[in-house]
């Protein structure tokens, strides 16, 4: 099989969606091609095939775009919106927060909201403070939303692959660093089913539990380690939420140690709420507290070097895998 | 002065009265202690609905507002339905989860009753973008009031909709206060039609209590958007007759204002038109009296109506909990 990038990945996703369903479209700023197919080239090519009706290019107008992709779900289409960057999701969070989320419910059940909220962000690329946060715990405070962030190629094509066939909204988040990574490509109709977590790495003295573009920091200790004799397992969400408890709990049962993991500031991050609930159901095998690393409570700053230290490291989580190891 | 059709005259008096009847009824039932829920009255506005709802066709779609009774049971949402929600019951329109400022009825094309001012216009864009895609033919109306003008999502939705020539008809319904604050206060343009203009847009301010204004502006508006001609910003000029929310205090709407309103009622101007067209007293009275007979019963349907059930507040937040 070919390799392809997850740019590669994502585009292909989407182009067999678009192609197999006409209630398909895109849309967002730059996505179309006489804008070069949106600025990290995900809809490149989609334009040519699709017409720019279902590549609608858009005026920069956020609660537009997502309100117009809440309206043209509510009427059975399965628009995929894209926001630019993760911040400027601030910009609609009404639409998002108080309509998309909440449609099916608040209708009983009638109107559900089919949408793809593609976003963009990432630590690590000097976008400063207003185009780098994470901002899933956002969202995954909000009933009604899946939440989903790739780690990998075949993770990014199947995801979004079931994504678009989900029945309520989705927020996508891809990561900047993660864009240009290459894996074997899973090929047409690949699906990766929603709320399913990965074993990205097994191992047998702690769990890492992370997703996005941490799980590659979460695989480089776990190697790392394993030639101290620390064998580490890697849990990669895929769906930041509603999440795969039971994979999550089974492996902190068979390891009996845990450590959350993301790019996202610490406090009041998805890591807080997962530690909460394996200390709650997983109590009687836990041998230490779970350990919590996440991005630096501030906002993300431009110099490099600061960048560097705000940003999650590996250095932080071997000194929190071995202080749970008791190996300090 | 356009003339209206007999026939369709007389839908747009029954639809205006039913509007009113419902809203009369809704107060008699809070003043009387039968129920205590949140209620937006429309008294004063019930002629801009009914008659934009009377241009609609039935496959429409509406986006309406918390204060969007009128639109609801003027475009023809089932009464035993409608007061099912209103108060909160397993046989309301969204099984009671949604409740007076959340009704939806896909079936009678009530898309989405936002409570938030100003959000119904980027979606009524989807719905339209939708029927764009797809050549349903369908066109969607959005209704909001003033306040709504003042929020960014109202210059975005505008822009976009002109952008791509959407099928989709905004209309104002400027009843001269944004909450509690009057138009003068939260405004320094003399309209808001004439912000259409700045988005390429045709824009129309008419007398809202007069239905030879209102209805034509709105179905020409209509008729502009199901050829593809692109949106319109229909402005109704009106009063809200009542304080924002039932039981509010509107003791600062000065005695001029009032004056005023009381004089531009649109009820009594439309009895006089119904005249004028030759339908006698007998014939109005007699619609009104089989409008409440309606009401009467939908409302002893709905008192009587089961409660949801608890475990309802777990359902439909995802398909997997559907």
């Amino acid at each position: 099989m070919a390799q392809i990038t997850m740019t590669q990945a994502l585009n292909l996703a989407i182009d067999e969606a678009m192609a197999e369903d006409p209630g398909v479209f895109c849309l967002g700023e730059d996505v179309s091609a006489k804008q070069g197919g949106g600025v990290f080239k995900v809809t490149s090519g989609l334009t040519e095939k699709y017409g720019e009706h279902r590549i609608r290019a858009t005026p920069i107008s956020e609660t537009a775009i997502i309100g117009a992709a809440v309206g043209a779900a509510l009427a059975g289409q399965r628009p995929i919106a894209e926001i630019m960057l993760m911040n400027f999701v601030g910009v609609c969070m009404d639409q998002i927060v108080n309509h998309a989320a909440k449609l099916r419910f608040m209708s009983g059940g009638q109107t559900p909201c089919p949408i793809v909220i593609r976003t963009t962000t990432g630590v690590g690329v000097g976008f400063g403070g207003q185009h780098s946060d994470m901002l899933e715990a956002w969202f995954a405070h909000v009933a009604g939303i899946h939440v989903v962030t790739p780690s990998n190629p075949a993770d990014a094509r199947g995801l979004m692959r079931a994504s678009i066939d989900a029945n309520d909204p989705v927020i996508f988040i891809e990561n900047i660093l993660c864009y240009g990574l290459k894996a074997e490509d899973p090929g047409p109709g690949y699906r990766v089913p929603l709320g399913k977590a990965a074993i990205a790495r097994e191992g047998t003295d702690i769990s890492i539990i992370t997703y996005g573009r941490t799980v590659l920091d979460a695989l480089d200790v776990a190697n790392e380690l394993a030639k101290e004799g620390i064998s580490v397992e890697v849990v990669d969400l895929r769906t930041i939420a509603p999440y795969d408890e039971a994979t999550v709990l089974a492996s902190v049962r068979k390891t009996g140690r845990a450590l959350t993991l993301h790019e996202a500031v610490r406090p009041f991050g998805t890591g807080a709420e997962i530690a909460a609930n394996i200390q709650e159901k997983c109590w009687d095998v836990l041998k230490g507290p779970v350990r919590r690393v996440g991005g630096t409570f501030s906002a993300v700053p431009f110099a490099s070097h600061l960048e560097q230290a705000w940003i999650p490291n590996k250095g932080q989580i071997i000194e929190q895998i071995k202080a749970s190891m008791g190996k300090l | 002065m356009a003339q209206i059709d007999r026939d369709k005259l007389l839908d747009i008096y029954t639809r205006t009265m039913k509007v009113n009847r419902t809203d009369e009824k809704f107060r008699e039932l809070l003043m009387g202690g039968k129920v205590a829920v949140m209620y937006y009255c429309v008294r004063g506005q019930e002629l801009v609905s009914a008659a934009a709802m009377a241009a609609l066709e039935k496959e429409d779609y509406v986006v309406c507002t918390y204060r969007g009774q009128g639109e609801q049971t003027a475009k023809g949402i089932p009464m035993e339905k409608w007061w099912g929600e209103c108060l909160g019951k397993a046989t309301g329109t969204c099984k009671g989860k949604g409740g007076t400022m959340h009704i939806t009825d896909p079936e009678t094309g009530i898309m989405v009753t936002t409570g938030v001012v100003g959000s119904g216009l980027p979606i009524a864009n989807g719905l339209a973008m939708a029927s764009q895609n797809n050549g349903d033919g369908r066109v969607t109306l959005v209704s909001f009031g003033d306040g709504a003008a003042n929020i960014g999502g109202f210059h975005e939705a505008m822009n976009m909709a002109q952008l791509y020539k959407l099928p989709v008809v905004f209309l104002c319904q400027n009843n001269r206060y944004g909450e509690h604050t009057a138009y003068a206060d939260h405004t320094d343009s003399p309209n808001i039609a004439s912000r259409a203009a700045g988005y390429g847009m045709p824009g129309v301010t008419v007398d809202g209590n007069d239905v030879h204004q209102v209805y034509p502006a709105v179905k020409e508006a209509v008729d502009r958007a199901r050829r593809g001609e692109g949106p319109t910003l229909v402005e109704a000029m009106c009063y809200r007759m009542m304080g924002h929310f039932f039981g509010s205090d509107f003791s600062y709407m000065p005695p001029e204002h009032i004056a005023e309103m009381k004089a531009e009622d649109p009820l009594p101007k439309l009895r006089k038109v119904m005249l004028d067209y030759q339908f006698t007293e007998e014939e109005l009275d007699a619609i009104v009296a089989d409008i409440d007979a309606q009401i009467n019963a939908a409302v002893e349907h709905a008192l009587a109506a089961p409660l949801p059930d608890t475990d309802e507040i777990y359902k439909d937040v995802l398909e997997e909990t559907a």
